[in-house]
């Protein structure tokens, strides 16, 4: 048992992440807030570095490469609050074409939600009847549709990679501020009350990491349906802390904070819900004796 | 990421599974609880089935008379006693986790050869002696004296928290050598015969109602200076040395058992018409997320002390604080699974339920635990 990163696996997240603090940094991040369309040219930039043929084999012209490195790639995306229909098109690679290399831009009906539907080029599932929603999150234009599409388990095992990025950002930017932050004469992280905020946001955020990686490597639906409950607990509690220790600033429109926050709440509307994912582990629960597996 | 098990450890699997097979159903009935004598005899007796057949001290470096196994074989060794109902490390606690550990990393060749065999063979009980009425988060406010005189420590004050004293052979003390250093500068580590006069031990009871701890009175009580490891005034570092051996196994069992557990009241619930509530059954799911999570979180710590060659990673922090309240959650639906019946004290889970108030304060609260993450992880200044 080797439950780690790999070297290539590390060189993997380390490319991923100069790649988008080059190409989506904070002020191309905050462009995008003011103006929230999809960036063709990234689209393609990210199809080039092989983000949506990272699982499709070499064979067919993909990376060849598994679901681990995909959550470690998504994990990335959403620690960058990196914008468009970014699991539909990685999952229409091979299906749709232009989706592998990024020249089409696939987005796809999950529940009773569709991102990006007026940007994309394809959209898989029934949209019969959109309507546009103003949407809460400034950086992911919504649509609501009358007709539930059936949760995808890989769609939802990288919705949870996403999750886990941004509360592992989220706890980075909380602990920046309360160090530097001083009130009564001292950074305010020297307060316990703030230091242990901090400490829970982490704590969230690897029991989540856990869940998810193993997902990444099991497939399992139920190990997947875990990952979700930890991975949304973890990025919605952890903006929301992260607001916290921001004090007022937290609550303006130009902290970054609330966009993890809102992001954070979409994704955990996307996919299967809370309560079916506890109803799942429930029954499983019920039916067998469990062990763990080995 | 891999989470598949080498041919070796497959195989160490393997045989442990055949051994614990034909071993177990031999064993003598369980002692009651109150009984010390008892438990102490079967606590050793177990520790030497297990050295008899090459599994005692197993992730003890191979020069103290360990092992010297990978964290991933003593996770494997540690699941699998577990799923088979073997017998708790119990009375061997302090000697096989800490005492003897510190002994195998500081002690002189004198002292590992007079103290680690008997702990490796079952022949000797160790007790913890550390915290004091004054001195619990902030243990190294400690004030237990020692004076030395000739050849011996006189050593005056007293313990508490002491689990298995009226049992024990030896005891690790920590004591203070040097009253005007600095507090952490100022301790010492010696090993107490538990034998010695002017040792005074009186039981604690617990809210559970028994008496899993006791305190310790130290009047006059003479210890050789040949018991110190470590220098003196050098305790302090010494102790925490072995604290080292935390590599991520701690609660290896435990989360085995807490997913047993889990299931058991599944069924429970299902049998009693409780399972018809979706608020509980939702809680049931989460916590069945919650502890799959917790033994995935194991599985990387202990990898990543493996790869580190042992030395631990800073995850044992973050996984005790999470564990600690998972297993007070888990009791806490194990109540709703149950109705009034949780009130009875021959209930299955009542006295687990009561037990696990203890582990959000045992071995380091949550709240110094989370001053230790803060601080230690993510690099918050010292304060309060």
């Amino acid at each position: 048992m080797d439950f780690q990163l790999t070297d290539d696996q590390r060189a993997l997240r380390a490319g991923v992440r100069e790649l988008l603090d080059r190409r989506f940094g904070r002020e191309r991040l905050r462009a995008a807030v003011d103006a929230p369309e999809l960036d063709r040219a990234l689209w393609r930039e990210l199809g080039e570095a092989g983000f949506f043929a990272l699982r499709l084999p070499e064979a067919e012209g993909g990376v060849g490469l598994g679901l681990p490195e995909a959550v470690l790639a998504f994990e990335e995306a959403g620690r960058a609050l990196l914008t468009g229909p970014l699991v539909a098109t990685h999952l229409a690679a091979g299906e749709v074409s232009g989706a592998a290399t990024g020249e089409t831009v696939v987005a796809a009906v999950d529940g009773t939600l569709v991102e990006w539907l007026d940007e994309a080029d394809v959209v898989r599932g029934d949209v019969t009847g959109a309507v546009a929603m103003r949407s809460a999150d400034p950086l992911t234009p919504l649509h609501r549709v009358p007709r539930a599409a059936p949760p995808d388990p890989v769609a939802a095992l990288l919705i949870a990679a996403e999750q886990l990025g941004s509360a592992s950002r989220t706890c980075e930017l909380a602990v920046q501020h309360a160090r530097t932050r001083e009130q009564f004469g001292q950074p305010i992280g020297a307060f316990q009350a703030v230091k242990h905020l901090c400490s829970e946001m982490l704590v969230r955020v690897e029991v989540a990491r856990g869940a998810v990686y193993a997902a990444a490597v099991t497939a399992d639906p139920l190990d997947i349906a875990a990952a979700g409950l930890l991975a949304d607990e973890a990025a919605e509690h952890g903006a929301r802390d992260c607001l916290q220790v921001h004090g007022g600033m937290g609550f303006t429109w130009e902290s970054d904070v609330h966009l993890h926050l809102k992001r954070a709440w979409l994704r955990a509307r996307r996919g299967q819900s809370a309560a079916e994912a506890e109803e799942t582990l429930a029954e499983e629960l019920a039916a067998v004796a469990p062990g763990p597996r080995t | 990421m891999d989470l598949s098990y080498t041919p070796e450890e497959e195989e160490f699997r393997a045989r442990l599974r055949e051994w614990l097979a034909k071993v177990l159903p031999g064993l003598p009935p369980k002692p009651s609880p109150d009984d010390w004598p008892g438990r102490r005899a079967y606590d050793l007796g177990w520790q030497r089935m297990l050295y008899d057949a090459g599994y005692a001290g197993l992730h003890w470096p191979a020069d103290a008379g360990g092992r010297g196994a990978t964290p991933t074989q003593h996770l494997i060794f540690l699941e699998e006693t577990e799923k088979a109902g073997a017998p708790y490390v119990g009375a061997n606690f302090v000697g096989l986790l800490h005492a003897g550990p510190t002994i195998a990393a500081e002690g002189s060749a004198g002292q590992r050869a007079r103290w680690l065999p008997p702990v490796l063979r079952g022949e000797e009980v160790w007790c913890q002696g550390f915290s004091e009425p004054d001195a619990g988060s902030d243990l190294a406010a400690l004030r237990t004296r020692a004076r030395r005189d000739g050849d011996d420590y006189v050593v005056n004050g007293s313990k508490i928290w002491t689990s298995h004293a009226e049992v024990a052979d030896w005891c690790e003390l920590l004591v203070r050598t040097d009253a005007k250093a600095p507090k952490h500068r100022g301790i010492s580590w010696l090993a107490m015969p538990m034998d010695a006069p002017g040792i005074t031990v009186r039981p604690l009871r617990t809210l559970a109602g028994s008496t899993e701890f006791a305190e310790m009175f130290l009047d006059d009580v003479r210890v050789s200076v040949a018991n110190r490891v470590g220098e003196e005034n050098d305790g302090w570092r010494v102790t925490m040395v072995t604290l080292s051996f935390e590599r991520g196994t701690a609660f290896v069992g435990e989360v085995v058992a807490c997913r047993r557990v889990l299931g058991e009241l599944a069924r429970e619930a299902r049998k009693n018409g409780r399972w018809d509530d979706a608020v509980l059954r939702r809680r049931l799911g989460r916590l069945n997320a919650e502890f799959r999570a917790l033994w995935r979180l194991t599985q990387w710590n202990v990898s990543e002390s493996e790869r580190s060659g042992g030395v631990p990673g800073v995850g044992g922090s973050v996984f005790k604080l999470r564990y600690s309240r998972a297993r007070q959650d888990l009791y806490d639906a194990a109540a709703d699974v149950l109705g009034p019946e949780a009130l009875d004290l021959d209930s299955r889970w009542t006295l687990d339920r009561l037990s696990s108030l203890s582990y959000t304060i045992a071995a380091g609260t949550s709240q110094i635990q989370r001053n230790i993450v803060a601080e230690r992880i993510l690099g918050l200044p010292k304060g309060r």
